[in-house]
């Protein structure tokens, strides 16, 4: 294979560094080309480059069109990556840029833009979106009467507020002037069929609109940072092998997480502190029989899924998501069932909230059972989704494995055990030496500081404690200088300090400069995390001066915000600032990436 | 033997002596430590400290090795032993305590303990502090119940001699308060009292380096011998005429504790050094006290009790040695008897007039359970009492001074939460147990748990070979230390591993004599294999009355042990 019979690259590269280039590559393995790749990504990374233009320059009439993410987990960067790379394929230019590192007041300068956003918690908008989001409901919001634009909503239906900053989106920049290209787009979490099959019509629109003429340059492979050396995805995740799950909470804990090791041996993937796992998971089996048994159906039935045939059993166990519930599972199932009692809930949308918050698929099926075809009961359910976990180690220190620190939801309800899907897969369905299907998910919102001389201040309550162990290991590994100083909470101390002698042994060594608890159930008034940073706000001002990089790991709904809140409160106080001072410091620390979040 | 070089033992100091010495009057970093709350524990000088302020560090033995593989320490704890001479608690005080271990404990229960006093276990860090202000404000502390001083004193719980009683008591309260360290350090710790300047401070009787080894005093009041004094440092005997007390005999250099395979190490009783008045009781307890300060071996812990201070200097070079400190010349000893140990369970009426309940505490332990309630009955009772409470050197406790028109009450609540057993049989009353695992980080084996199932099987033997109303004095203690006191029983087991034991038979019933061992390192199985055949054997040729220790020795089963110093490893020296 020559490297220009298949990446025409003129135009890029003079012919004197293409030349250099061909040879330094020929005789390259398909496995070292895409390590190579990698390497060059992680140059370009590090030349501080914000936006990857793909196109060497503007060929349309037009200008150029901007795509801008809005990603919390990596989902809608991967998406408008993906996306630049077909329109600069197609001949049209593009510049694909996060909203963290756009300027605001650009916007007034665009003619096309496509926007790709995620929702998350109630609502919310992902970190590096905010401050563009809100900029558009501002008064400081310029008018966009030349705009045309674009939105991929993305989210998740078994949440009230589903899509919701998408729909922000949408409708401020149509408030404001703007055009749409297209319909908006809300996808669930299996939105890949739908963005795929809506691009392409936007792709047609987009080269309509521009009048473009269209040059036959194609553009250079792929230099995009994001993509990890090796080429494990989602898609095609790695067969690795689970080593150990133990429970790490004290046997009279009111929780059970389980700290979990799997071995990556031979894969050849490396991930970073702050990286995410995305874990495939089977379902249960003896809920699986449930569900055939209350729709009166055979395990042996044949059924389709995307085009494959299957039984019913298979589609269950495999195929299909049986614990989080969504309203649009409901919805198809009453249409398919037509039960009353559905309908009426599908017409109450809080009591339809609440319904789902107790419910997994089983128990809406036990409850109302009923006759449904096999094909479409399988047609009402939504594919399965990997989940993903902070990895809580660093290669540094366990070199071919990985650790994830996972909550086991476990609970009694309508009369039988009910299990989490991932957890319950990790904790009681498969054993030691068993195979799990992984990938990792590349999160570059939360990285450690580049400068290990750089303080970092880690809140972790719970589960969040996570990448913080991956971060200690890292700086350890590294003999980092920077003082670290790390929050945690849970319930009790004795039974829930999430690697205990770790950390004592952490502090013991100086390398965690300080370990600041809340153990919220030890004493009559509950203690958390954020009344601890409060405590603690002079010297976590102080440590912000000096350049501190501040985390935050851990539940989205109320933690992260009571933080949050935290956080400006202490800003205010021994900064001395007004509230709007107070908020810009932070919007400051965030844009410089000392402020972050990896929150669910 | 007089002269002065040989009276001290001289060589590398152990590192306990440093500790003390560098503690600045048992301060240490105690405070620091309590504000660490990254560990439920005490590094590791404050750990030994902290017993001189009454508390032991302790975990959850059994789940050990699972927190260990959780990434979680030991389930540190304290366990507190209050200071409560003579084991007197007022029902205020005792209601101030059950609520304490009711909120404040991992076990919730208040433990009786064979030193007449109770103590917490499974109190965590952060309650510490609360705990010993909680103890304060109710009058009581525990300074100096554990470490290396003179500990909680005790004195027969003899409810019927009511007045002598009393008088012995009060010396008892008297002699713990003059050999008390002096330092701030408990109020400034604990009680967040003014700071002083350690320096400053002195300790005049125990030395600011502290006593070389624990040390135990008694008064004890004849013929009971409940306190055991062979098994103490240093006891008063009381001699009372007319229902007076007039003064004591001093008995000094017991102690029981030993260590496996350390033939230099034994049990021994106490030598008697006669007889002195009253005025005299605080100057020769100070007195004694100072020569072990003195004289003691602080080299080798192991042998660093008064006990083996007596037999290297010589018990004649000690006494007069306490003789020129105290300014004392010992009278002639006066006639006194030991008959038994036990407590007398049920109703007794004092010569006062007023009326005692005592109460069987299986293992001393005061916790509810399903089917008896003792710990609420506790604190019904407590609630109406107008006396007092004695906790006996038995692990048992005495409703005392309940006058006539309460007896009724008192009787029917007892009753009532499971706390009065009319089938409790007199082996069971013979039995005792140290605490050991899961929470004593010195245990061997186990002795508490163990205990009630042993009690069964020995029981059934008795019944088997025709004796249901015999018992014998039998004591399960998990290491060699001796909390137990099994080596002033009948029948003694110590502790060597999981489920193994020494077995020692052929004391007597009244403690005046050592068991020997003999079967060494054996399993529960074996052990009531060996007792079946030795019961059998007493059962058949016992004379009229003989009890079970004795008998063994006049069968020639073993020899006794006389003079433990030479013959308690070897039975032909004597």
């Amino acid at each position: 294979m020559s490297a220009d019979s298949k990446f025409p690259l003129s135009g890029v590269l003079d012919t004197a560094q293409l030349n250099k280039l061909t040879q330094a590559i020929s005789g390259l393995s398909q496995q070292q080309l895409i390590w190579a790749s990698g390497y060059l990504a992680g140059l370009a990374q590090s030349s501080d480059l914000q936006a990857v233009s793909c196109a060497p320059e503007a060929t349309s009439n037009s200008g150029p069109i901007t795509i801008l993410y809005g990603s919390q987990t990596g989902n809608a960067k991967h998406l408008a990556v993906d996306y630049s790379k077909t329109l600069n394929d197609a001949g049209l230019t593009s510049n694909v840029i996060s909203m963290l590192d756009y300027k605001p007041r650009k916007i007034k300068d665009e003619s096309s833009l496509v926007v790709f956003v995620s929702t998350h918690g109630e609502g919310d908008a992902p970190d590096d979106a905010v401050e563009l989001h809100e900029f558009l409901a501002s008064k400081k919001a310029p008018k966009l009467a030349n705009l045309k634009y674009a939105v991929v909503a993305l989210g998740d239906s078994s949440y009230e507020f589903f899509c919701q900053t998408g729909k922000d989106f949408d409708e401020r920049l149509q408030k404001l002037g703007g055009q749409p290209l297209i319909e908006r787009l809300d996808c669930d979490v299996d939105y890949e069929t739908p963005v795929a099959e809506w691009t392409n019509k936007l792709t047609e629109i987009l080269k309509a609109s521009a009048g473009a003429i269209v040059t036959d340059e194609i553009a250079n492979p792929q230099l995009d940072p994001s993509v990890s050396a090796v080429e494990y995805t989602k898609q095609s995740p790695f067969s690795a092998t689970l080593s150990e799950v133990i429970k790490i909470t004290g046997r009279d804990s009111i929780k059970d997480i389980r700290h979990v090791e799997i071995s990556l041996e031979d894969s050849g993937i490396s991930y970073q502190p702050g990286d995410s796992l995305g874990l495939w998971f089977s379902n249960d089996p003896s809920i699986a029989d449930k569900i055939i048994a209350s729709t009166h159906n055979d395990a042996g039935d044949k059924v389709e899924v995307t085009g494959q045939q299957m039984t019913l059993l298979e589609a269950l166990t495999s195929k299909l998501e049986l614990t989080l519930s969504y309203p649009g599972f409901v919805k198809a199932y009453q249409a398919a069932t037509q039960d009353p009692k559905l309908g009426e809930l599908l017409e109450d949308r809080a009591a339809l909230r609440s319904f789902l918050e107790e419910c997994q698929i089983v128990d809406i099926v036990q409850q109302y059972p009923a006759d449904i075809s096999p094909q479409l009961l399988v047609d009402a359910l939504r594919p399965i989704t990997p989940r993903l976990y902070s990895i809580a180690s660093s290669q540094a220190e366990v070199d071919e494995e990985v650790h994830l620190t996972v909550a086991h939801v476990a609970y009694d309800a309508f009369g039988f055990a009910h299990q989490g899907g991932a957890s319950g897969f990790l904790s009681s369905r498969i054993q030691s030496d068993e195979q799990v299907n992984v990938f990792i998910e590349k999160n570059d919102n939360f990285r450690l500081p580049s400068d290990d001389d750089k303080p970092i201040i880690m809140v972790g309550p719970g589960t969040g404690i996570a990448p913080f162990r991956a971060f200690i290991q890292e700086r350890d590994a590294r003999e980092a200088q920077g003082d670290n100083w790390l929050f945690f909470g849970n319930p009790h101390f004795t039974q829930d300090f999430l690697y205990q002698t770790e950390w004592q042994s952490y502090i013991k060594s100086g390398l965690l400069t300080k370990a600041t608890l809340a153990f919220s159930r030890d004493q009559a008034e509950k203690i958390y995390v954020q009344d601890r940073l409060l405590e603690n706000g002079k010297e976590v001002f102080a440590w912000l001066e000096r350049g501190a990089h501040f985390y935050v790991c851990g539940d989205a709904t109320k933690m992260a915000k009571d933080v949050e809140s935290a956080l400006l409160t202490i800003i205010k106080e021994h900064g001395n600032k007004s509230d709007a001072d107070a908020k810009a410091y932070l919007v400051a620390l965030r844009k410089a990436k000392r402020y972050q979040k990896d929150v669910y | 033997m007089s002269n002065e070089q040989n009276l001290v033992v001289e060589g590398k100091l152990s590192d306990n002596e440093r500790i003390k010495r560098e503690s600045k009057l048992l301060r240490g970093t105690i405070t620091e430590d309590l504000s660490d709350d990254i560990t439920g524990g005490f590094t590791s000088d404050n750990f030994q400290l902290i017993r001189f302020h009454g508390m032991y560090q302790q975990d959850d033995r059994d789940i050990r090795a699972e927190r260990q593989k959780q990434k979680l320490e030991p389930l540190h704890n304290v366990m507190l032993r209050a200071r409560l001479p003579g084991g007197v608690i007022t029902p205020q005080q005792w209601l101030v305590i059950d609520k304490f271990a009711k909120e404040h404990t991992m076990y919730g229960s208040i433990r009786l303990t064979t030193r007449q006093t109770f103590q917490f276990h499974g109190v965590l860090k952060p309650h510490i502090k609360s705990m010993h202000q909680t103890l304060n404000k109710t009058g009581i502390d525990s300074i100096a119940t554990a470490g290396d001083v003179n500990r909680n004193v005790l004195c027969t719980s003899n409810p019927i001699e009511s007045d002598v009683h009393q008088q012995a008591w009060q010396w008892a309260a008297k002699i713990s308060e003059h050999l008390l360290p002096k330092t701030n350090a408990y109020a400034e710790v604990w009680l967040d009292g003014e700071k002083v300047d350690s320096t400053q401070e002195d300790e005049p009787i125990l030395g600011t380096n502290y006593l070389p080894r624990k040390f135990k005093t008694t008064v004890v009041i004849p013929p009971l011998n409940d306190v055991d004094v062979h098994a103490n440092d240093l006891n008063f005997v009381a001699i009372a005429e007319n229902g007076e007390l007039i003064g004591f005999n001093v008995l000094v250099g017991g102690g029981l504790a030993m260590t496996h395979g350390d033939k230099s190490t034994y049990p021994r009783k106490a030598d008697d050094f006669g007889f002195i008045p009253l005025d005299k009781t605080l100057d020769v307890a100070a007195a004694v006290v100072s020569t072990q300060r003195d004289w003691g071996n602080r080299v080798n812990r192991k042998n660093a009790k008064t006990k083996y201070t007596l037999e290297r200097v010589g018990v004649d070079t000690f006494k007069k040695e306490v003789e020129k400190r105290a300014g004392v010349v010992f009278e002639e000893t006066r006639a006194y008897e030991f008959t038994e140990r036990g407590d007398r369970f049920g109703w007794v009426k004092g010569i006062d007039d007023k009326h005692h309940l005592t109460l069987f505490i299986e293992n001393g332990r005061i916790l509810d359970t399903e089917a008896s309630p003792i710990k609420t009955g506790m604190r019904e009772i407590a609630k109406i009492h107008q006396g007092d409470f004695r906790l006996t050197a038995n692990q048992n406790l005495i409703i005392a001074g309940v006058p006539e028109d309460q007896k009724s009450a008192i009787q029917d609540l007892a009753e009532q939460y499971g706390l009065i057993h009319p089938t409790v049989s007199k082996q069971r009353l013979d039995s005792m147990a140290c605490v050991s695992l899961p929470t004593c980080p010195l245990a061997m084996a186990e002795a508490e748990r163990y205990l009630p199932d042993a009690v069964t099987e020995i029981e059934q033997m008795l019944a088997k070979y025709g004796l249901p109303d015999e018992s014998i004095i039998y004591r399960v203690t998990g290491c060699p230390n001796g909390c137990g006191r099994a080596m002033l029983a009948e029948i003694g087991l110590v502790g060597k591993g999981p489920n193994k034991y020494n077995l020692h038979i052929g004391g007597n019933r009244n403690g005046t004599r050592i068991p020997r061992m003999f079967r060494e390192n054996i399993s529960d199985v074996e052990i009531m294999q060996t007792l079946d055949e030795l019961i059998k054997k007493w059962s058949e040729e016992r004379q009229e009355g003989e009890a079970f220790g004795d008998y063994v020795v006049r069968a020639n089963i073993v020899a006794p042990v006389i003079n433990s110093a030479e013959d308690f490893y070897d039975a032909s020296v004597s």
